[in-house]
């Protein structure tokens, strides 16, 4: 099973900064391993940020992001107490889901 | 022009001792603002935090033939205190009956306690992987904290002794000593800065920069890695995982920046 984001969100008037860390290989598919071999690629293909249930960011990333990526955006109208839930699935069809409250 | 400006600030600052500090603070070139900047930026979400989190998890779960969990753990501010146990490590055991760092104490725990025997030859293999989470997460809970290492045992500052006299060892194909880079003020090797680890406060920062996620391979590596590392780069012999050698040098680095809060875990390039 994949291992858990790292989710923080901090509200600053009514925008709230979200800064999000998720724990992924990012394999481009274009490396060899030890053994000469193609490392077969496994990357995160969505990114879906909720604000309380909503869909407020959606993103389509591919083999160009960084390993361990590390994601920051900003939602406007949100106050503290608001509940962020973010999701990726990755090129395998794994996905993690983890949540965070607004402080 | 440059060398000259260099030296009138150093009279002045052997004149008027309180100035000197700000002096020196002046001299900072574009280049290493641009380089400050640089790290700045690349110091907001430390991947290092997936590492403190899997470290949490492993210290709080039960394993082994004996499914205990580290909780137990003694790393030398009693069992299972983790605050302030990073930032006075090495120190000596009266249990192991040597000096130890926190990646062997992990080890020792995780044998003792655990029952596991502790397979660490290779970097982030097997139960290493373990200790690389398990060092983050302790160190994590000292940030802030001042290095302050114990040297009343007489093994204690025997590791200071060894570690001093290995830190200004010349060998090898190039007749290198850890001294040749790291005992002068204001070098740098290409961006990284040197370090000199013969004075308080670079020692302190050094000595407390690792475990540090590194951007270039992303990987974690603590301070025996990162000691084996500079053993490599002298064209020395590899050292092994929990080598008394790197126990005396991060001993003599940890005492020599004695006071310095510490950084870890931090991010590298």
């Amino acid at each position: 099973m994949a291992s858990p984001m790292r989710i923080r969100a901090k509200a600053q008037g009514d925008v709230a900064d979200v800064r999000v860390l998720m724990a992924h290989e990012m394999e481009t598919g274009q490396r060899k391993g030890a053994d000469g071999k193609l490392v077969p690629a496994w990357f995160i293909t969505t990114v879906d940020a909720q604000h309380n249930g909503k869909s407020v960011m959606t993103a389509q990333w591919g083999p160009a992001v960084s390993k361990n990526p590390y994601l920051q955006f900003k939602i406007k109208g949100a106050k503290v107490g608001d509940k962020i839930t973010v999701t990726w699935q990755d090129n395998r069809g794994e996905s993690r889901t983890d949540e965070a409250v607004i402080a | 022009m440059k060398y000259f400006k260099l030296g009138r600030y150093a009279l002045v600052g052997a004149t008027v001792l309180g100035l000197m500090a700000p002096a020196q603070a002046q001299e900072k070139s574009e280049t290493e603002k641009g380089i400050d900047r640089y790290r700045e930026l690349i110091a907001d979400g430390n991947p290092a935090e997936l590492w403190d989190m899997e470290g949490e998890e492993l210290w709080k779960k039960k394993a082994g033939p004996k499914n205990a969990s580290f909780e137990t753990c003694d790393l030398g501010q009693g069992p299972g205190v983790l605050k302030g146990a990073y930032v006075a490590l090495p120190r000596y055991f009266p249990d192991a009956g040597k000096v130890m760092d926190l990646e062997m104490r992990l080890a020792h725990c995780m044998k003792t306690i655990q029952g596991i025997e502790p397979k660490v030859a290779e970097y982030n293999k097997d139960d290493h992987k373990k200790i690389v989470a398990l060092v983050t997460y302790v160190a994590t809970q000292s940030k802030g904290m001042p290095v302050n290492l114990p040297q009343a045992h007489p093994e204690e500052k025997r590791m200071y002794e060894v570690g001093k006299r290995a830190f200004f060892y010349r060998a090898g194909p190039y007749d290198f000593a850890c001294a040749t880079c790291h005992a002068a003020d204001n070098t740098r090797i290409r961006l990284q800065g040197l370090p000199n680890l013969t004075k308080n406060e670079p020692a302190g920062a050094a000595f407390t920069s690792w475990p540090a996620y590194r951007v270039s391979n992303s990987q974690l590596w603590p301070m025996q890695k990162r000691l084996e590392d500079c053993f490599r780069q002298q064209r020395f012999p590899y050292v092994e995982f929990g080598s008394e050698v790197t126990v005396a040098l991060s001993t003599y680095m940890g005492v020599n920046g004695k006071g310095v809060k510490s950084l870890a875990p931090t991010i590298k390039r």
